[in-house]
């Protein structure tokens, strides 16, 4: 590693914490904006106003919005982000308990879905232009044209209700075995991967037939190098970048994804918790699971750029 | 004796993005013996690169073999399979392209690229490859041939690696070599280091070879005989000393007379002209404008230069030397950051914004690509017409008249007034360029690179309409090009620049006579001249003045580290001022005159 | 991302792709007819209790069949065309509107007009869209308008991102330099040089735009977060019949198959579009 590689990381680095902080910022305006008054909202219409006033001392609306902003902003990066306005709970333990659930979830779903795209992304670009990069091509349109719901809904219409196969519902806690965990996430990991896949394969795609149609491929064809050496040898090396940024963006696609299909599965999630917060106005809920999957997105995004950097010969070899 | 190339009846079909397919090859023949080399010249679209990739048994992408024979010693090229074709490309035909650039891998390093083909097809050991890419390092005179593999492509200099490729490719010992125009994206000062060294490899292992060019005077260096191309189909073929004495073909004597542009009369003569331009003491290029005027990325350094009414100035130099910036800087679009501009006597802001819509007017700019110098939605009347309504408020009937007097003027017909830009010819686009820049009715007119984008028959004839525009409309020009014959042609004055720094100006003269500049000199010795044995009667540059200009320095000639009579200790510590030589000549030299 | 244009050839593919691009358009209009119309064409009134069961079958009398309410399938995806179709039109408009607009002044004027928007806009693309419609709705509650608004808002910034690279490049080509020179002003050179070249990439974004636009709302309907009863969107028609998926009730699947048939509509119907576009382009 180099300095400039160094530099540049660190630029990188900085960006993603000045934009996570723009993020919270938008976030704590937006969720400040309310036309009513919070207090006013969650006690009713006939509330008394000593009891309202009362509630805007204890929830701290009286004081001045920046004095607020700030005293939000640093319970946020102590990890405290309050109590639930339902059910006065600590956020963060409430978090804590569905984190894991989405994690795998997500987990899984990544496992599956990005081998799967770049196999099928690298091969249609390989065979650009075949009937299977055709189909492959119109398979794909149709895939990210679709909502999540029809591909959950029609995934349980086949497997759950035809074919019973497995449950129309998730429910954890009784996963006896590896019959169990496959019946429990087979639905939501299936709706998942068609969900992003399409996406995935799409960018790897289109990044590797901008690499092979360079004319340094061109030489090493005219070099009498064999199809698997260039594209393994010559090609891949070179595409690193934007597929890693591929995969990145995909996956941030898991983010709203798990929001649908969390909900339709009635899966015990984050993506489910925030979807209840909103439903029920809990606004410390939202907000921290908000900044939770931007951060997500964030650590996605920046580590899709630092792998282009590291990856990019004119930075390595200086 | 029997050919060891045989090309019959040869036919390559594209497809459109419509979806039907054209041929773009229609029919070419021809055959070339053991340890000769055929030079294929045309134009863009005549198909040269495509039949010099066929003989590898290589379509590119959306074009196919559609018919003929393509024999190479005893291998009929278009039966081979896929297995086959790959034991002949790189092991009996090797490769040297245009760009060499964009045909090293850039996550490689460069000898694991080099070695490449001998390891795929299994001739030899790693170390030996190694070590036969270091004899063909040293055959090829790259500087530090044992360590340069280590490097990776963007390491090395554009030169080097065009040579590193010709490496790369006779590491096989192929029986047959293309080489597809490999000079043509370098400075001319590199071009001949290039081709001295490919001249004396093809020699060293009579090699057999093809070579691929658009220019004349290259191929007749390298070439044995010459196949003339056009639209695909061959015009003639003949040996290269008869095809450039006495071609039979009249699309082949059309081409020798663009190669070697002839001199256009110039209207004005003597000195005697009122000078309509000047610019003095001027700075410009990129970034925040430092306390002393200079930007953080400079890219012209006082300038000094005078331009008399009537007259054409050529501004020569190598691509990165600053040329365009000087045309934008006098326009203003590119404000100065220091010096003045002064047009018939008045001083210009410098820019845009600061000047009056007539100063605006009397200079126009005509650049170098039509195809993006023309908006492509905007018809052409409209195009020629904004600047009349524009700047002398015409309207309708008025405006119509004006429009097709200057399509008259520039030789184009009535009819293209309702056409899109995208409709036109290269050549139509450049004309409808300079009808749109006559309709301002100005005084100056600055034409950045006008023919270079343009094929040569096309370019002499826009040079044609050149030296009449200034005939009869007194046009003051300031000519900017990298290719001194296009210059030598048109202009009266020349200025030369390196890095930034005008280092010499001349009367258009003095160029084949009198004393340079060591830069002029060399950049002057480097045009390859149209007869067989220039580039073995023109002396090699010591290795010294290859490589790379250096970044615009503030202390020292620029020209110094490339320079063979640089004097250390005088040269590297004071900036040389323009002094007067014999001939009318001026030059920024220490030693000139001191030997 | 690239297109995928289906190019003509020989054989059955070409006469596939051939009816493919007469058929696209043609659902892409019937659904925007629909958006005015389907109220009054619904066979049904889309409010009313048929009598009917509820989550009946397809059928001659119920095409679609029945919802949980047991009313008429059909009319009430007609009638919900409105709101999806509508509500997403408007957005995408708004959105592609601004973004053009800011996008062409950034890069015609430059500076720190254009480092300012683009930072700011650039930053709120790292909110993932469908997270940042969920903070909207939560903030400011779900009536039309706001929808309207918070879409719009959520792709405003890719928008942007997109028509200003777009007019940035053009900006850069030489006839543009070539106006500037002439001393011809900034809005001139916005409208009459640089926006006539941006005209295909603009449509291209509008209709990939429309369908992001759709398929959020939908997303947000189907959550209960986007429109509200008594009015329902395609989304909310999914929602609201979840109860009849165990059965295989049509009144499920079918609001969904409606958002994909226009989803997917709009999709090739750029595709095609585009292609001919970029012709252009390089003739």
């Amino acid at each position: 590693m180099n300095a400039t590689i160094g530099r540049l990381l660190l630029t990188r680095l900085v960006a993603a914490i000045l934009t996570l902080w723009f993020v919270a910022t938008v976030v704590f305006v937006i969720t400040n904006l309310l036309p009513g008054d919070v207090a006013q909202e969650l006690l009713g219409q006939s509330a008394t106003p000593e009891a309202v006033a009362g509630l805007r001392k204890a929830l701290g609306l009286d004081l001045p919005p920046w004095q607020r902003y700030l005293e939000w902003l640093w319970n946020m990066v102590r990890g405290d982000a309050g109590r639930s306005l339902v059910n006065g709970s600590p956020v963060a333990a409430l978090i804590g308990s569905r984190l894991g659930n989405s994690l795998i979830l997500a987990g899984i779903t990544a496992l599956v879905a990005v081998p799967l795209a770049l196999v099928l992304g690298i091969t249609a670009a390989v065979y650009r232009g075949s009937v299977y990069d055709r189909i492959v091509g119109a398979g794909t349109v149709l895939a990210v044209s679709v909502p999540e719901f029809l591909v959950a809904s029609a995934a349980v219409l086949v497997f759950a209700v035809q074919l019973r196969w497995v449950p129309a519902l998730s429910q954890l806690g009784r996963l006896d075995g590896v019959l169990d965990v496959i019946r429990t996430f087979a639905l939501p990991v299936l709706t998942l991967t068609f969900v992003i896949v399409a996406q995935m394969a799409r960018m790897t795609r289109a990044a590797l037939v901008d690499v092979l149609s360079s004319s340094y491929i061109e030489m090493a064809r005219l070099k009498g190098a064999g199809q698997a050496r260039i594209v393994v040898w010559h090609a891949l090396p070179n595409a690193i970048g934007p597929i890693a940024n591929a995969i990145a963006f995909s996956l941030s696609f898991l983010l709203g994804g798990v929001i649908i299909v969390e909900t339709i599965f009635n899966y015990p999630g984050i993506a489910k918790l925030m979807v209840d917060g909103v439903s029920t106005r809990d606004l410390p809920l939202v907000q921290a699971c908000a900044m939770l999957f931007c951060g997500a997105y964030l650590l996605l995004v920046t580590m899709a750029d630092i792998a282009a950097i590291l990856a990019n010969p004119r930075l390595r070899h200086r | 004796m029997e050919p060891l190339i045989d090309i019959r009846d040869l036919r390559i079909r594209a497809r459109t993005t419509e979806g039907h397919e054209i041929e773009i090859v229609k029919g070419v023949s021809f055959s070339v013996r053991r340890g000769e080399v055929m030079g294929l010249i045309g134009e863009s679209g005549s198909g040269k690169t495509t039949i010099a990739l066929a003989t590898m048994g290589y379509a590119r992408y959306g074009c196919r073999i559609a018919g003929g024979t393509i024999r190479i010693g005893e291998t009929e090229v278009t039966r081979l399979d896929g297995k086959g074709l790959q034991q002949l490309r790189g092991r009996k035909v090797a490769y040297i392209a245009q760009s060499a650039a964009a045909s090293f891998n850039p996550s490689r390093p460069i000898m694991a690229q080099v070695i490449e083909s001998a390891l795929i097809h299994g001739l030899m050991g790693e170390a030996a490859a190694h070590e036969k890419a270091i004899g063909l390092f040293r055959a090829m005179a790259i500087p530090q041939p044992e360590t340069i593999g280590n490097r990776y492509p963007h390491q090395v200099s554009g030169g080097q690696l065009q040579r590193l490729m010709a490496a790369m490719a006779l590491i096989t010992d192929p029986d047959v070599v293309i080489f597809d125009e490999p000079t043509t994206a370098l400075d001319v000062t590199t071009q001949i280091e290039v081709l001295k060294a490919f001249k004396e490899a093809i020699r060293d292992r009579n090699t057999t070879g093809i070579y691929v060019t658009h220019d004349l005077a290259v191929i007749a260096q390298i070439a044995d005989s010459i196949t003339v191309l056009r639209h695909g189909e061959v015009q003639e073929i003949a040996t290269t000393p008869q095809l450039i004495s006495n071609p039979a073909h009249e699309y082949s004597r059309k081409l020798l007379a663009a190669a070697e542009p002839a001199l256009r009369p110039s209207p004005v003569t003597g000195e005697a002209s009122v000078p309509l331009l000047r610019v003095s003491g001027m700075s410009a290029g990129y970034g925040l404008v430092g306390p002393d005027g200079m930007p953080a990325v400079p890219v012209l350094r006082d300038i000094e230069l005078t331009l008399g009414r009537g007259r054409a100035l050529g501004v020569i130099g190598e691509s990165g030397c600053g040329k365009s910036t000087l045309a934008r800087v006098v326009a203003g679009l590119t404000p100065a950051s220091r010096g003045t501009v002064t047009l018939d006597g008045v001083d210009l802001a410098p820019g845009i914004a600061g000047r009056s819509r007539e100063q605006l007017r009397e200079i126009q700019l005509v650049f170098q690509m039509a195809d993006t110098a023309l908006n492509p939605k905007v018809p052409i009347d409209e195009i020629i017409g904004r600047p009349l309504t524009f700047f002398f408020g015409m309207k309708g009937a008025e405006r119509d008249r004006r429009v097709r007097e200057l399509l008259d003027l520039t030789h184009l017909p009535a009819s293209v007034r309702d056409r899109l830009p995208g409709d036109l010819s290269g050549g139509q686009k450049q004309r409808v360029n300079f009808a749109r820049a006559l309709a301002a009715q100005p005084k100056l007119l600055l034409c950045d690179e006008v023919t270079s984008a343009l094929d040569t028959v096309v370019a002499a004839a826009i040079l044609d309409l050149m030296a009449e525009l200034r005939r009869e409309l007194g046009l003051t020009t300031m000519f900017i090009s990298h290719d001194i014959k296009t210059i030598r042609a048109i202009c009266d004055d020349i200025m030369v620049l390196y890095s930034g720094r005008v280092v010499e100006t001349m009367p258009a003269a003095a160029l084949e006579t009198g004393h340079h500049h060591p830069y002029a000199g060399l950049l002057l010795g480097s045009v390859p001249a149209l007869r067989t044995d220039w580039l073995e009667t023109t002396p090699a540059a010591s290795l010294q003045a290859q490589g790379v200009p250096p970044a615009l320095s503030s202390a020292g000639c620029a020209f110094f580290p490339r320079c063979t009579r640089a004097e250390p200790g005088l040269c590297d510590t004071a900036v040389p001022p323009l002094r007067p030589l014999p001939g009318g000549i001026e030059a920024a030299c220490f030693r000139l005159g001191a030997d | 991302m690239s297109s995928t244009t289906i190019s003509a050839r020989r054989g059955p593919m070409a006469i596939l792709a051939r009816t493919g691009r007469m058929i696209m358009p043609a659902i892409v209009l019937f659904w925007l007819a629909m958006a005015f119309f389907g109220y009054w064409v619904a066979p049904y009134d889309p409010a009313g209790i048929q009598d009917a069961d509820l989550f009946e079958g397809m059928s001659r009398k119920f095409w679609l069949g029945t919802d949980y309410f047991g009313r008429d399938m059909l009319s009430r995806i007609l009638a919900g065309a409105r709101y999806t179709v509508g509500i997403s039109l408007m957005a995408t408009s708004l959105a592609v509107a601004s973004g053009v607009l800011l996008g062409l002044a950034a890069s015609a004027i430059g500076g720190l007009f254009d480092a300012a928007v683009s930072r700011f806009l650039d930053a709120l693309i790292s909110i993932p869209s469908k997270m940042f419609g969920l903070v909207l709705v939560a903030a400011f509650g779900a009536s039309i308008p706001v929808l309207v608004l918070t879409l719009a808002v959520i792709y405003l910034p890719g928008c942007y991102r997109i028509n200003r690279s777009v007019a940035v490049n053009v900006a850069a080509l030489d006839f543009v330099a070539v106006a500037r020179a002439r001393g011809e002003s900034t809005l001139y050179i916005m409208i009459r040089e640089i926006l006539p070249n941006m005209v295909g990439p603009v449509l291209a974004d509008f209709g990939l735009r429309f369908i992001y636009v759709v398929l959020l709302l939908s997303s947000l309907s189907f959550l209960g977060l986007g429109v509200q009863p008594p009015q329902a969107d395609w989304g909310s028609l999914v929602r609201e019949n979840m109860p009849g998926l165990p059965y295989g009730a049509p009144a499920v699947i079918m609001p969904a198959i409606a958002i994909a048939s226009l989803t997917i509509a709009v999709n090739l119907t750029i595709d095609s579009l585009f292609g001919r576009h970029a012709r252009d382009g390089v003739r």
